[in-house]
Formats: structure tokens, C-alpha cells, sequence
């Protein structure tokens, strides 16, 4: 597994720039594009397809905080929970089957509207959350960190879920 | 005379040796070639100077004849001058039969990917298309005088792995070598310059002879993103002659009989009133119909050619809503509107898309020629004319890439509009004790039943140690590159085995097949060819040689041991040594070593460029 903090020389850590993320993705795009070793020898393209295919989902990775906090976890050597172990977590559970049944409720777009902000208030605290748990390196903190991460995984699915109810109901 | 250049001892012959990049457009009515002359890309004409090649191959035992003869005298061998061979790459013969029936050619049964049987024996679409770009790359060379370096060649933005994969192996079988495959409509777009903007979203709206396809782009900083797609694969600017000829019968009084004996005759006709009508308000047009003494005039105006036509202008403009309302954008965020296709001269068309768009066309490049321009451009950088061009363009994925899984579900990969290139890895186990293959369907497509997408590849894993259900790990990587092509790799873990892959493209080519069909090919000329493979590796070799020295004097004291630096230049001396040689195999084999030797020494200077690259910027920031 590759270290993707390494691989874009920013500090090992949920709070990143994204700003020189983006920098940083640039000048490595610039460096490693297949396009810039079209006439290379086979060896060269191998080498950097593979580099440029990791800067490329790096990227993407560090990007989004759920992905970024997943890869940090990995690079402390957490093993992640995988999503049978999430289900022993009763009270997560109800809130889920509590988030299922408001959405299948909401039928107008204006509910629906109002469930796309609740959701965004709380995803918003949810990265707040993790981003405290992950400040120190410490077992403890890295494996609720890793409970939290499955729930926001959650909300964010649910979101799209709003959204596309929410087409849906805008387009007919 | 040019006086003689001698270069510093130790440093490249010839530094600024233009090399030559064609761009391609390869479509389904006409094809064209471009490059860059004088600092400008054009397109390149043949010896009558017309630009288009017709994309139409008549297949006769003496000779294959691509372009306007083989096109103007279909009619005298319909089943063997093959049209629009484009709807066929990458296809089966039920896909294409099932929108186009009545098919003039003879097929070969029982073969699921289409093969044409022709006086030249069965050839299938890749190998058609293979004619057609030989043709493109003959006319390139004879125009630049000189060696093609290598080719972009565009295709639409919504082909699949299977259309990509045939594309790129037909320039391989007509001895191309692929630079890159550019979706079409950002090839229109680079042509105008629109690449050097920061950002925006761009209409391309693409009427050709035979096909509508109009593409919503948003570019962001170098990356070309398709947003959406749509299209009428069977509506053109050949439908608007049809009615035009139709409408010339009525005029005539003519019957259906005689409607028919003189169908070529109308289409002609109404072809050039089309034409004129495109910068006129009225044109006259002499028809001479069959067994005539005379021929007859008619005069036709704008207005009455609007009202044929303006339903099916009307079918592209709510195909183009569609696509802005799939591309989520509206139409205030649309920046700029391209016209691709000869049949956006038609004022009607320009009208209508100015209406819908609220803005006016680009339209100052030649509709024609705006994507094999845009393509040349590319190429013209690809083979490394413009070093210090800091364009770069970033492609993404057109659609997902999954593998079928329990009860016929398809699990995505990866999800369209990836940034590409990008490689990912994903585990499967086993289902059985003691099982020792594993069957994996490769699919693309956004459906999630496996029939709803296309089938790319089956791939059959083998030599899995036997153990129990569950126990083996199978990492199976999908690596898909820059031209959006997809390959895969498969590997236990727990045994570290290698797993056997067999690749089965659904539709294509097995790499050993075009390897035969290029022999094949190329039997005749024999010597030519070994001449010519002798060349090819003296000038790698010399390439080799040259870029190691450099990497050396650069940093071979700083990243090397003294003894890895001395096998190194051991295996360099035996290259120059077999170079200067006759013997092919002995080059290739000496490259071989060199490759290996350095292939640390090339990963730790492309690490240390990473490395001051990333720490240069963080000096900026602070």
C-alpha cells in the first residue's frame, strides 16, 4: 500500500490543504502524464503510467474526506471495520432505519430540501468528530475514528439518495 | 548549399529534428488527415487536392480502393464496397443489423463479431478500417515527404473499451503507431483554443453525412470531463438530401418507377441545391433525367428548403436538451457552442443552435476539418516538437468498468469519469473446496444487470493452489491507460502464484491475431521488412544509448553504486557494440539488458524529480 501523503509531500494528517492538494496534483500530473513520454522507451511508459495512475487516485483519495481519513487509518496500520462490524452497533442501526423512514416520508420537494440541509449540518459535524479523533495517533481515538468514517460513509449515500428523490420530483 | 551541423561531442545529432504527428479523423463518411506545416496544422489533400477521403473500401480481386471511386461507384458492386464500416468497430453483426437491415454485404455465419466475405476473403471491421487509415498515412507521407512518427486518431466521446481497443488496432495493422485516441469533441475544442482557458463547459454539436452527435464538455484546468452524451446514429446531412431529392421527384411529376431509375441523379441534385443554399436565398439547379433530350430546371428557395428540413433540425435541438439536462448544467452555463460536420453550413442548423444555445457558433474552422485540425495539434506535441508546451490533456473514463458478480449484477470498478490513467485492484476468493479456476466477466456500462451492459472481456483464472472456499486471495488489477483502454492482471496472494489470465475479448482481436494478420500483411515484402526492423532497432538502440548517457552524466554519481554503475556501463558498451552489428535479435536482446539494468536507476531519478518538483513549490509557499 502506498502512502499517498508521501507521494504528494504533504504531512501526514486528516487536515490537509486542499489548496496545495490541487497545486500539488498539477505539477505531478505535469511530471508523470503518459502523454508527456509518448516517444519514450516502453520501460519509461510502463513506469510512469503506473506512477500517474497512483498520483490519479491519490488524488481523488486525499480529495474526500472519508477516503482521506480511511487511507490515514491505513497508513497508521488500523485495519478497517469491515461493514459486517459496523451492524453490532444497535443505536447507529436505529438511526439509520430513523433516517430510512423520514426519507420515504418526504414527498414534496420542500421536505425533501429541508432533509438535503439536516444532512449537510450533520456531515459537517461528523467530519469535525473524526477530525478530532484523528489529531493524535492513539489506538483508542484511531478505532472510534474508524466507527464514525462508517457513518458518515452512511450520510453521504443517504444524501445521494436525497438528491436523486429530489430530481425526481423537480423533473416530472 | 546548407552548411553542415556538427553537434557538441556527447550531445544529441540533432537536437531539433521536427518529427512528424498526424492527427486522424477516422468517420464514418469521411475520413481526413492533418499536421502541423509551418507552425500551422492543416489538413492534408490528396493529388486532385480534395481534403475528405470518403470512408468507403471496395474490395475487388485486383486491388482495394478507398475514397471517391470506390464511393461514386458503389452502385455497380454494392456487396463489396464496403460504407460507414465505423458502425461496426467493436460490435456484433446482430447490434448493427438490428438498427440497419437490408445490408447489401454477405456475412460469414455463425460468427458473432461481423465478417464480410469479399473477393479479398473474410475481413472484419478492424481490418477494413485498417485500409482506410493506410490510405490516410499513404497521403501523409507523401505529402510531408517524409516518415510518420506517429498518429492521434479521434473517436467519439461515448466509445467503449471494445470501439477504443479496434480503433487503436486497426492504426496498428495499417503501421501506425497510436500517440493517443482523442475523443472528438475535445479535439474540436483544442482546435479552437479552448484548452487554454481555465475553465468552462463547451457544446460540440456534430452533424456529419450520416450521424448526429452532440457532447457536453466541462473543462477545469487542463481536464476534459464528458458530461454528457447524445446522438441520432442514423440522422445526417445525408437525410436532408434524401428529402430534397424526394421533394425535386414531386416537382418533376416523377413516379415512383421513375423516381427510382433517377435516384442518384435527384440525390445529386439535391445535393447542390443544398449546397448553394448555404450562403444563397435561392438556388436553380438543371436536372437531366434518364433518357431526357433535355434537362430541366428547377429553382428552389431558402424558405421552402427551411420548412423540408426543419423537422429533422428540430430532432437534433431536443436532442441536445437532452444532454444539457443529463450534463446537469444550464444553458446560461454553456460557454461556448463548436459546429462539427459538414452539415452545420446548413443556415437553418446555425439558426436553430444559436436559438437553443442563446450564443452564437463557433464556426470560423472549417466544420469538416475542425477535429482532424484539433487532433494534429495533439500530435504536433505528442511526438515532442513543442517541448516547452505546457498543455496537458487530462482524458476520463466514458463509462464504468465493473465485473459480473452473484445472480447477473455487475459491480462496478471503476466509476465513469475517472480521471484515466488510474488502476484498481480488487480481491475475489473462491466459491468451492480445492476449486482451481475462477471465471471473471468484465462489463461496461451505468446499468446494473449484466445484459443491460456490454460485455468486454471473460477471463479465465487458473492454476489457483486448491484449497478451501474462501482461503485464496485473487487480487485482480484493472489498469486502464491514457486512451481509456482497459488491462488486466491477476495474481494470488496468500501463494504468491501468478494466475494464468486468458483474455477473451468479446469482440476485437487476441494481440496474437494482429500479430498474424500484420505478417500476414507483410509477407510479400520480406527483405523490405527485415531492412526495415534492422532500422527501427538501430534507432532505438541509438535512442537508448543516448538518453542513458545523459541520465548518467546527470546523476549517475549521485543514485548509483560503483557497481551498479559499472554493469551499467558494461551492458551500454555491448548496445553500441551490437548497434554497429547487422543482427536484430542481438540489439533487442542488448536493449533488453540495459532496460533491466536500469530499471532502478530509472524509478529513483523519477522519484528524485517528484521529490525537488513538490519541494520547489512548498519553498513557494511559505
Amino acid at each position: 500500500m502506498m502512502n499517498y501523503f508521501e507521494l504528494y509531500n504533504l504531512p501526514e494528517q486528516f487536515e490537509i490543504d486542499l489548496i496545495k492538494l490541487k497545486d500539488h496534483y498539477q505539477t505531478l500530473q505535469k511530471l508523470t502524464h503518459p502523454d508527456r513520454f509518448a516517444s519514450a522507451s516502453e520501460q519509461q511508459k510502463r513506469m510512469y503510467l503506473t506512477k500517474n495512475s497512483q498520483v490519479n487516485d491519490a488524488y481523488s483519495v486525499l480529495k474526500s474526506p472519508i477516503s482521506r481519513g480511511e487511507h490515514l487509518l491505513i497508513v497508521r496500520g488500523v485495519k478497517l471495520p469491515s461493514e459486517q462490524d459496523t451492524v453490532g452497533d444497535i443505536e447507529f442501526l436505529m438511526e439509520q432505519m430513523e433516517w430510512r423512514e423520514t426519507l420515504d416520508d418526504a414527498t414534496s420537494a420542500q421536505a425533501l430540501e429541508k432533509l438535503v440541509v439536516d444532512n449537510h449540518e450533520i456531515l459537517v459535524k461528523q467530519e469535525k468528530i473524526i477530525s478530532a479523533f484523528l489529531s493524535h495517533n492513539r489506538e483508542q481515538d484511531n478505532q472510534a475514528a474508524a466507527q464514525e468514517l462508517g457513518k458518515m460513509k452512511f450520510m453521504v449515500k443517504l444524501a445521494d439518495e436525497i438528491e436523486t428523490k429530489l430530481d425526481r420530483i423537480t423533473d416530472s | 548549399m546548407a552548411l553542415l551541423q556538427i553537434a557538441e561531442p556527447g550531445q544529441s545529432a540533432a537536437p531539433h529534428e521536427r518529427k512528424i504527428g498526424v492527427g486522424i479523423d477516422l468517420g464514418t463518411t469521411n475520413s481526413l488527415v492533418s499536421a502541423v506545416k509551418s507552425g500551422q496544422c492543416v489538413t492534408l489533400a490528396d493529388e486532385h487536392e480534395r481534403h475528405l477521403l470518403p470512408s468507403v473500401v471496395n474490395y475487388s480481386e485486383a486491388s482495394i480502393d478507398v475514397g471517391y471511386h470506390a464511393r461514386d461507384n458503389s452502385n455497380a458492386d454494392p456487396a463489396n464496397t464496403i460504407m460507414s464500416i465505423k458502425r461496426f468497430m467493436g460490435r456484433s453483426l446482430a447490434d448493427v443489423t438490428a438498427h440497419w437491415d437490408q445490408l447489401p454485404y454477405q456475412f460469414v455465419a455463425d460468427s458473432i463479431s461481423p465478417r464480410f466475405i469479399t473477393p479479398r476473403g473474410e475481413l472484419n471491421p478492424i481490418q477494413i478500417s485498417s485500409h482506410i487509415l493506410s490510405a490516410l498515412k499513404k497521403r501523409a507521407e507523401a505529402r510531408m515527404g517524409e516518415e510518420i512518427t506517429g498518429a492521434v486518431i479521434t473517436v467519439p466521446a461515448y466509445f467503449d473499451d471494445a470501439q477504443r481497443q479496434g480503433t487503436k488496432d486497426a492504426a496498428q495493422l495499417a503501421g501506425l503507431n497510436v500517440l493517443r485516441l482523442l475523443n472528438e469533441p475535445t479535439a474540436a475544442a483544442i482546435a479552437y483554443g479552448l484548452d487554454s482557458k481555465e475553465e468552462g463547459v463547451i457544446a460540440v454539436y456534430d452533424l456529419g453525412g450520416g450521424t448526429f452527435d452532440v457532447s457536453i464538455l466541462r473543462l477545469n484546468k487542463g481536464v476534459f470531463e464528458v458530461l454528457a452524451t447524445g446522438g441520432n446514429s442514423a440522422l445526417g446531412g445525408d437525410d436532408f438530401d434524401h428529402l430534397l431529392a424526394s421533394h425535386l421527384a414531386q416537382q418533376l411529376g416523377l413516379d415512383a418507377v421513375a423516381e427510382k431509375q433517377n435516384h442518384r441523379r435527384l440525390m445529386n441534385a439535391g445535393k447542390e441545391v443544398k449546397e448553394s443554399l448555404s450562403n444563397a436565398d435561392s438556388s436553380v439547379v438543371s436536372i437531366q433525367l434518364v433518357g431526357a433530350e433535355q434537362s430541366t430546371q428547377l429553382s428552389m428557395q431558402l424558405e421552402q428548403f427551411n420548412q423540408l428540413i426543419d423537422v429533422l433540425v428540430k430532432q437534433t435541438i431536443s436532442t441536445c436538451k437532452r444532454a444539457v439536462k443529463d450534463a446537469r448544467v444550464s444553458i446560461e452555463e454553456v460557454d461556448n457552442v463548436i459546429m462539427v460536420g459538414g452539415s452545420t453550413r446548413v443556415p437553418l442548423v446555425r439558426q436553430q443552435v444559436e436559438v437553443f444555445f442563446k450564443k452564437a457558433p463557433l464556426t470560423s474552422i472549417d466544420p469538416d476539418k475542425v477535429v482532424a485540425i484539433g487532433a494534429g495539434i495533439q500530435a504536433d506535441i505528442l511526438v515532442g516538437n513543442k517541448p516547452d508546451s505546457d498543455m496537458l490533456l487530462l482524458d476520463v473514463l466514458p463509462l464504468s468498468l465493473g465485473i459480473e458478480t452473484m445472480g447477473g449484477l455487475v459491480e462496478k470498478i471503476i466509476p465513469r469519469n475517472t480521471t484515466i490513467p488510474v488502476a484498481k485492484a480488487q480481491e475475489f476468493t473462491t466459491f468451492k473446496d480445492g476449486q482451481t479456476a475462477m471465471l471473471v466477466h468484465v462489463l461496461q456500462g451505468e446499468r446494473e444487470l449484466v445484459e443491460h451492459c456490454r460485455s468486454l472481456a471473460k477471463f479465465t483464472l487458473k492454476g489457483i493452489p486448491a484449497m478451501t472456499a474462501g482461503a485464496a486471495h485473487i487480487r485482480v488489477t484493472f489498469q486502464v491507460d491514457a486512451d481509456g483502454l482497459l488491462n488486466v492482471t491477476a495474481m494470488e496472494k496468500s501463494s504468491g502464484v501468478k494466475a494464468e489470465v486468458q483474455v477473451k475479448p468479446s469482440y476485437g482481436l487476441e494481440e496474437s491475431e494482429i500479430l498474424d494478420m500484420l505478417k500476414s500483411s507483410m509477407q510479400n515484402a520480406k527483405q523490405d521488412m527485415q531492412a526495415r526492423m534492422l532500422k527501427e532497432q538501430q534507432v532505438d538502440a541509438s535512442r537508448v544509448l543516448e538518453a542513458m548517457h545523459g541520465a548518467l552524466a546527470e546523476d549517475g554519481d549521485e543514485l548509483l553504486s560503483d557497481k551498479e554503475r559499472d554493469a551499467i556501463d558494461h551492458a551500454l558498451r555491448n548496445l553500441g557494440l551490437c548497434a554497429a552489428d547487422n543482427d536484430v535479435d542481438a540489439i533487442k536482446r542488448a536493449i533488453d539488458v540495459v532496460d533491466k539494468l536500469s530499471q532502478d536507476f530509472a524509478a529513483r531519478r523519477m522519484d528524485k524529480s517528484i521529490q525537488k518538483a513538490l519541494a520547489g513549490h512548498s519553498v513557494d509557499n511559505i
